[in-house]
């Protein structure tokens, strides 16, 4: 069963909270804002097999979204912390096989 | 391995398979390899519940699986392997009202396109299958189910070696363990493709790898609309033959059938979470014991054999994705989810003819990868694991 280190409630079980799919931050909506960025940000995923930054949810605890790195050919995680604010995550996932 | 073919398939599934199969039978193209990074059959073709149907909810769908059900149905003497299809009937349950709504459209789309499928209620499932619990006293009683009688059930290895046997006779080429690692584009089109075995020059490429088709992507530089989940299904012991229908409950997430040798052969649906792990997990084996009870309480004594996982790239209409990309000669055969397997005859003979006119076939435009920019996916809620 997989673990999850909650920011605010600590090493808690998976079911606890619900999966919320890769970090991608929303394009800024502005009239500029190009139909193929909309696209890309509402379908596109990188899907890596590797690390990958994702959200969850804590739905049974304490209701906090939170981000989470792990690696999806092991379902190891490498950290779990409290977003701050998009742009500021760096993802250091990247396509490993 | 030569060093040039004018058709290089990545993935020895069913679906890589087919699609040599066929092009040779029907356009001649024999200069065609198969490269799998294992054996051929151990990705999602030899993972699945090898449950055959084409009750879906869709047109597209429904149109696309009946033709493949209808290759399925004279694949054994196609192919001269036994192939032991068993076409034995397929229900699935409704638990609700929400439910019986969604199975009545199902089956009025289906009889639309001259599927075989129709509502059945308590009184006439007790004949189909008295092995359920049709009680009221249940935590989700059956209301009715959808019937489709030519759903069945298949040997799914004997699909993968007949259609390998099948286009190996044909003079296609199929490298086992064999990783593609890398495909190299100039001027925007597919020139050849890297493996752990050396490198070889390719006039067209197909990726057809289920679960790993975002990895073989990448390696052109293209992101698909995919995400992949582990999804775990089990076998029990041997018992007597007592079920001769294939048993599906969308809101339990469960599927049940009886193999030839008396296992009972159990899904469920894709795990909660996107993974690249096949490693089985106890919550799964919980949940689906306990959904199978709930239909056949008289199981609580069965002991579980072994379970597995396979991966299912999800897109977010559980619709395939097939045909041209931006790439020039890289193809895809992909997005096939929960529900590839039935497809596999359908796949190999489309993409075939695909490959040889360079003319996406009627069956396949629903399918293609630019519908999601365009605006017009195809929602199939009928596709396994979908709850209603």
């Amino acid at each position: 069963m997989l673990r999850l280190d909650c920011p605010n409630c600590g090493q808690r079980n998976s079911a606890e909270f619900r999966y919320g799919g890769e970090y991608d931050p929303r394009p800024e909506a502005t009239i500029q804002t190009a139909e193929e960025d909309w696209i890309r940000y509402l379908y596109q995923r990188r899907n890596v097999m590797g690390l990958q930054i994702e959200w969850w949810y804590h739905r049974a605890g304490c209701g906090l979204w939170f981000l989470v790195e792990r690696d999806r050919r092991s379902n190891e995680v490498a950290r779990t912390w409290r977003w701050q604010s998009a742009g500021a995550e760096k993802a250091t996932g990247e396509i490993e096989s | 391995m030569k060093d040039h073919y004018d058709v290089v398939i990545i993935g020895g599934g069913a679906h890589g398979l087919a699609c040599a199969y066929y092009l040779a039978r029907d356009h001649g193209i024999t200069d065609v390899a198969v490269i799998d990074k294992s054996y051929i059959g151990a990705g999602g073709s030899g993972r699945n519940t090898a449950i055959i149907r084409s009750n879906y909810l869709t047109r597209e769908g429904v149109q696309f699986y009946d033709a493949s059900v209808k290759l399925y149905e004279g694949l054994a003497q196609e192919l001269d392997f036994n192939v032991m299809f068993s076409q034995r009937g397929h229900l699935t349950l409704a638990h609700n009202d929400g439910s019986v709504r969604t199975m009545r459209r199902r089956a009025e789309v289906n009889k639309l396109e001259g599927v075989d499928s129709r509502l059945v209620f308590p009184d006439e499932l007790a004949r189909i299958c008295p092995q359920l619990d049709l009680s009221e006293h249940p935590r989700f009683p059956i209301l009715a189910a959808l019937y489709h009688p030519p759903g069945g059930i298949i040997r799914h290895d004997a699909v993968v070696w007949g259609y390998a046997r099948g286009a190996d006779q044909r003079g296609v080429d199929i490298h086992q363990y064999t990783e593609v690692t890398g495909i190299d584009v100039a001027n925007g089109a597919v020139t050849g493709v890297r493996t752990t075995k050396g490198n070889l020059s390719a006039g067209v490429v197909l990726s057809a790898t289920a679960g790993w088709a975002s990895n073989v992507a990448a390696m052109v530089d293209l992101e698909l609309p995919l995400d992949t989940f582990p999804l775990q299904a089990c076998v029990t012991e041997p018992l007597k033959p007592f079920l001769d229908v294939v048993v599906v409950s969308g809101s339990l997430h469960v599927y049940v059938s009886q193999s030839d040798r008396g296992e009972l052969v159990m899904g469920a649906s894709v795990d909660p979470f996107t993974s690249y792990s096949m490693a089985g997990s106890l919550d799964f084996l919980e949940g689906l014991s306990g959904h199978v009870l709930e239909l056949f309480p008289f199981l609580s004594k069965a002991r579980i054999l072994r379970q597995w996982a396979g991966l299912c790239e999800m897109p977010p209409d559980f619709s395939p994705l097939m045909g041209f990309t931006p790439v020039v000669n890289f193809l895809l055969d992909a997005g096939w989810g929960t529900y590839g397997f039935k497809a596999s005859p359908i796949c190999g003979k489309t993409m075939a003819e695909l490959i040889a006119t360079r003319q996406t076939p009627e069956l396949l435009h629903p399918f293609r990868l630019t519908r999601f920019a365009e605006y017009d996916q195809v929602g199939e809620k009928g596709a396994a694991s979908v709850g209603h």
